[in-house]
């Protein structure tokens, strides 16, 4: 008896593949057709620039020293207005596991993620970024933040104290009140 | 002459297109596409396999009889397809007209479990033995009622000739009044062609794809084009013994003839997309003790009828 029962559920299994020929197909034609990201798809890694255009980085390898698998390396200068910015930047894309985390690090918000995951190459080595290629023209996510406009950082044209929730250092070596 | 070599080359070239629209219709079937990209829809891509079949580096093991290892896939190939001999493609239209064409391909039916064991022994491998072995096992299982079932259509047609049978079916096809010798047949077919859920020689999760495991390259394209064309075989004999060969209303013979082959080779497919492979010991149980006595009990009841007729 139970091999009756067996043939006829499967005879029902024949037919219900048999009517999905008729439903939609779920395939999405991704060259053709884009693929939806939300906008906090950890995909490609840029830097990113204040409102002013000058970059975010300051090259204080947060980002490389919490990178899990260390893809990034990067080398500090000093500009003459006495401005860190990193003299080279260097992503490993054929490294990166797209963690999320030298964003997290950053304290400048320089380094981002973006929902972009179309970086294939046909050399290994093409996958190697510069910093020429990871600089965009814009602040990316976080469009009004300059870490030299928040931080008590000082540098050629803004002294301490100058940022209006700061008050003015104190000379310890003057005796006016 | 030239006839026959265009239907043994059609054959062919039916079974290597066979691989491509296989995978379209399990796409249709499962909501997806299927290969697609290589030219238009995807028509290029029985191209690209072959090109990626022939530039496929064709390693010999050094282990195994080489001799018997060449010769597998050669035999499997040509088994089945010398069985499209005999089938009339219409009233006037068959290669060979034999008188027993029957036997012929229950012959060579028999004949292909040869390649499928010689595989299997000579890649010197203890999965492709176990493959080999369950692949005879099987086939023998199903071998026994692959010949009951169609004696029924036999007793009914008094010929072993096809044309026959066929010109038997002119006021009902064989479907309705053999309808077990149908189904039994139909399952003994997907035995045959070692076609899902019947697929125990080359299950791939615990064989990890059974006899042919050692080929590659252009002897292992012959084990898998071998498939199809037994597939196709096996739709074209079912056509021509249960479902009236090349009669219809209207259109022209080798219409019907093909538009039927192609529906049974399409059912091939669907039962592969939707029929889990099950347990070894099931199907021998299934075999032996459900689809063999059923064979029985029609070819007893034919006979019966035949009987009081006449
Ligand atoms: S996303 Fe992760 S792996 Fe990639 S660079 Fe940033 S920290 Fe390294
Ligand atoms: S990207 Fe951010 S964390 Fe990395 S060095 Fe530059 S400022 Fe520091």
């Amino acid at each position: 008896m139970s091999i009756i029962k067996t043939l006829v559920s499967q005879i029902r299994s024949i037919w219900l593949t048999f009517i999905n020929i008729f439903s939609k197909r779920e395939t999405i034609m991704y060259p053709e057709k884009s693929v939806y990201l939300a906008p906090r798809y950890r995909g490609r890694v840029i830097l990113s620039r204040n409102l002013n255009g000058e970059e975010r980085c300051v090259a204080c390898n947060l980002c490389a020293a919490v990178c899990p698998v260390g893809c990034i390396s990067l080398k500090k200068s000093i500009s003459k207005t006495n401005r860190w910015y990193p003299k080279f930047f260097r992503i490993n894309f054929s490294r990166c596991i797209f963690c999320g985390l030298c964003e997290e690090a950053c304290p400048t918000a320089a380094i981002q993620l973006i929902p972009d995951f179309e970086l294939s190459e046909y050399k290994r080595q093409d996958l190697v970024y510069e910093k020429e290629d990871l600089l965009i023209s814009g602040p990316g996510k976080y469009s009004d933040y300059d870490f030299y406009q928040f931080s008590g950082v000082e540098i050629e044209g803004k002294k301490k104290g100058n940022l209006d929730y700061e008050s003015n250092p104190i000379d310890v070596k003057t005796l006016l009140p | 002459m030239i006839e026959s070599i265009l239907v043994l080359f059609l054959t062919l070239i039916c079974a290597t297109i066979m691989s491509v629209v296989e995978r379209r219709i399990l796409g249709l079937l499962q909501n997806r596409y299927g290969p697609n990209r290589v030219g238009w829809q995807g028509t290029l891509q029985i191209v690209a396999d072959m090109i990626k079949i022939l530039f496929k580096e064709d390693w010999i093991p050094m282990f195994s009889r080489k001799a018997i290892f060449v010769f597998a896939p050669m035999l499997s190939f040509v088994s089945l397809l010398l069985v499209i001999a005999i089938v009339p493609i219409s009233s006037n239209f068959v290669i060979i007209n034999l008188d027993i064409g029957i036997l012929f391909f229950l012959m060579m039916a028999s004949l292909s479990i040869y390649p499928v064991l010689f595989a299997g022994w000579s890649s010197n491998n203890k999965y492709a033995l176990l493959g080999a072995i369950r692949a005879t096992a099987q086939t023998l299982t199903y071998e026994v009622f692959l010949g009951l079932s169609l004696m029924g259509v036999v007793v009914r047609a008094q010929s072993f000739n096809m044309i026959d049978i066929v010109n038997s079916q002119i006021l009902l096809w064989n479907c309705i009044p053999q309808f077990f010798g149908f189904i039994t047949f139909f399952i003994a077919g997907l035995a045959l062609c070692h076609r899902h859920p019947f697929d125990q020689p080359e299950s791939e999760q615990e064989l990890s794809d059974g006899y042919h495991i050692e080929y590659s390259g252009m002897k292992f394209g012959l084990f898998f084009i071998g498939e199809y064309i037994s597939i196709i075989i096996v739709s074209s004999l079912i056509t021509t013994m249960f479902f009236g060969g090349w009669f219809g209303f209207g259109l022209s013979a080798i219409f019907w003839f093909i538009f039927k082959t192609m529906f049974f080779a399409f059912l091939f497919i669907l039962i592969r997309a939707s029929l889990p492979r099950p347990r070894y010991d099931k199907i021998m149980l299934f075999g032996w003790k459900f689809c063999f006595p059923l064979t029985l009990i029609n070819l007893i009841f034919t006979a019966f009828f035949m009987l009081c007729k006449a």
